[in-house]
């Protein structure tokens, strides 16, 4: 039985494990005969690459924040007050899992365009506006999910009370009391948006945004060695991400623990 | 798609108490920017999409578009797009299954399953284009197992008939975000074998086979169908590994749409709408089996 058990395990890890090593050597093969880092030197000098990363990385950071300012407050209030919201919410923060990406983006080439009511595809301010606003969607299932789960663990009620009667407003109630208890479960949320949206393809391609996910793939079809270095850099960066997201898990299992 | 770390214990709700946040009218204003946002950027755009297939070019209703898809090229992409899905979703169902069951079930050691579960985490979301790339640098042509397996086995991979830009290369790339997530979904349903049921098939004579075919497998279909139609759905929305991986030259439905929005490929402007419906179509209704059937597998996780 234990040796089956391995044999299946194996079967598994051999699987995950090639294409990582396959795209590290690969990724190290620039000079003819010899292992070197040329290609990664190339990637990381590349003034496309630094451009469109650090442009990746504000979208992901604008969009985390946008994100938060609006999960947070509508999660609490459907707690607070609209709890017989909450199944709608549900499957609402659901739908961009279940709508493809594509076809989204899709509805808002068209429902954005520059003869309708709202054309924000009609400048480029406007067309990184409708960016964010996508990837907001996209990580909604996760942000969603995540805060819920945080405020689940919250005697919401009570917290709003004992802050009203010491007279404070709603925004000093979400900014002081509700956002700093719900720390963890934000940072989960955001680290994983972050992954998310970083090298994302389908919404920055269509909306012509110059992003990380449309530059790697003209680095795919002009370059030979590059593109290993970009799937190590890019599989390092989800590795952070997810990392930081299982360590705010543990010490946010940590804190509670060490409350009671 | 991602599991996040286990739920805490809820808060047992307290007593209803006054607040003072004034009327109904007032706590519908709280969730007013969510519901702006929801109908502006997801709801909305859905409706333009679904709409603009069933409208005439002149306004009007009309199904001369949904019937447009029943054109050749159209028809071969979807085909493909659901055989991929397919294909993906019942070997990264079946490998999924053998690996969570060894980490859970297979007296591993301890250390081993949260490893597993970490890793998943991570390459269930290293999809799309560097996955693509991950996979180019170890089975294309120059690729890092074709070249190993040449040169140390004498074993040339591509005489074979072997591509990595094909439908299988495709689904074999596929198969290294399903894996992961299906690992992700699947644990907490073994975890939900109890250790007395197999005691008590035990004491009653049964065999291991007995065991996993009148007792484990019956608790854990629901669940493993449920996971089966949740790949599909994640296979068959992916563009972004497969545009990366093979180009255009393999016709599937998202790759069909994303070309026809960039460049209207199907000389009629109105056949993107009701590609896109058919997609939302396909997906919705995975999503919808797979919603209820780990809604009825979770009944054996209490």
């Amino acid at each position: 039985m234990r040796l089956w058990s391995w044999l299946g395990f194996a079967l598994g890890a051999v699987f995950m494990v090639l294409p990582l090593v396959g795209m590290f050597e690969f990724s190290l093969r620039a000079r003819r005969g010899e292992y070197s880092l040329d290609a990664y030197r190339s990637v990381l000098g590349d003034p496309q690459f630094q451009a469109t990363f650090a442009y990746s990385v504000v979208v992901a950071i604008v969009t985390i924040i946008a994100g938060v300012l609006l999960v947070v407050p509508t999660a609490y209030w459907v707690r607070l007050r609209l709890s017989r919201l909450r199944p709608v919410m549900e499957f609402v923060t659901l739908l961009p899992l279940v709508i493809p990406p594509i076809v989204i983006a899709f509805g808002y080439l068209r429902q954005f365009n520059t003869s309708s009511f709202l054309p924000l595809t009609g400048s480029a301010r406007g067309t990184d506006f409708l960016l964010v606003m996508g990837y907001v969607t996209l990580s909604l299932p996760y942000m969603y999910r995540a805060v819920d789960t945080g405020l689940r663990t919250l005697d919401v009620a009570t917290l709003t009370e004992a802050s009203q009667s010491l007279g404070a407003s709603w925004v000093t109630i979400l900014s002081r009391v509700i956002l700093p208890n719900l720390w963890p479960a934000v940072l989960s949320g955001a680290f994983l948006s972050f992954a998310i949206v970083i090298g994302e393809y389908v919404f920055a391609a269509l909306l012509d945004r110059p992003a990380f996910g449309p530059y790697m793939v003209w680095v795919g079809g002009n370059r030979a060695y590059e593109p290993a270095a970009l799937a190590v850099i890019a599989f390092g960066v989800t590795w952070a991400c997810m990392g930081l997201l299982t360590l705010t898990g543990r010490l946010a299992a940590h804190h509670r623990a060490a409350r009671r | 798609m991602t599991i996040t770390a286990a739920t805490p214990a809820p808060v047992p709700a307290p007593p209803a108490r006054r607040l003072h946040v004034g009327g109904t009218l007032a706590a519908w204003i709280g969730v007013a920017p969510f519901i702006a946002f929801a109908l502006l950027f997801l709801l909305l755009p859905t409706l333009t999409v679904v709409i603009g297939a069933f409208r005439a070019p002149g306004g009007g209703f009309t199904l001369e578009h949904v019937a447009g898809l029943s054109q050749p090229r159209i028809v071969s992409a979807f085909w493909i797009s659901i055989r991929l899905s397919l294909a993906t979703a019942a070997l990264g169902c079946l490998i999924g299954f053998i690996v969570a069951a060894a980490v859970t079930r297979g007296g591993l050691p301890e250390g081993l399953r949260s490893g597993v579960m970490t890793f998943s985490g991570v390459a269930a979301n290293f999809a799309g284009v560097p996955l693509a790339f991950a996979f180019i640098a170890t089975l294309g042509r120059l690729g890092f197992m074709t070249v190993l397996l040449r040169e140390w086995f004498g074993f040339n991979l591509y005489a074979t008939g072997f591509n990595l830009i094909s439908f299988w290369g495709l689904v074999l790339t596929y198969l290294y975000f399903q894996i992961p997530l299906m690992v992700l979904v699947i644990t907490p349903a073994l975890d939900g074998l109890k250790r007395e049921w197999r005691e008590a098939a035990e004491v009653l004579g049964a065999s291991r086979l007995q065991y996993f075919r009148m007792i484990a497998m019956p608790i854990l279909w629901p669940a493993v169908l449920g996971t089966f139609a949740l790949l599909f759905a994640n296979a068959f929305g992916a563009v972004a590994t497969a545009m990366a991986l093979t180009g255009s030259s393999l016709s599937i439905a998202p790759i069909l749409l994303f070309a026809q929005i960039r460049g209207d490929v199907l000389q009629d402007p109105a056949l993107g709408y009701a590609i896109a419906f058919g997609m939302i179509v396909l997906t919705a209704v995975a999503n919808l089996i797979s919603i209820l059937l780990r809604g009825r597998a979770e009944r054996w996780l209490k």
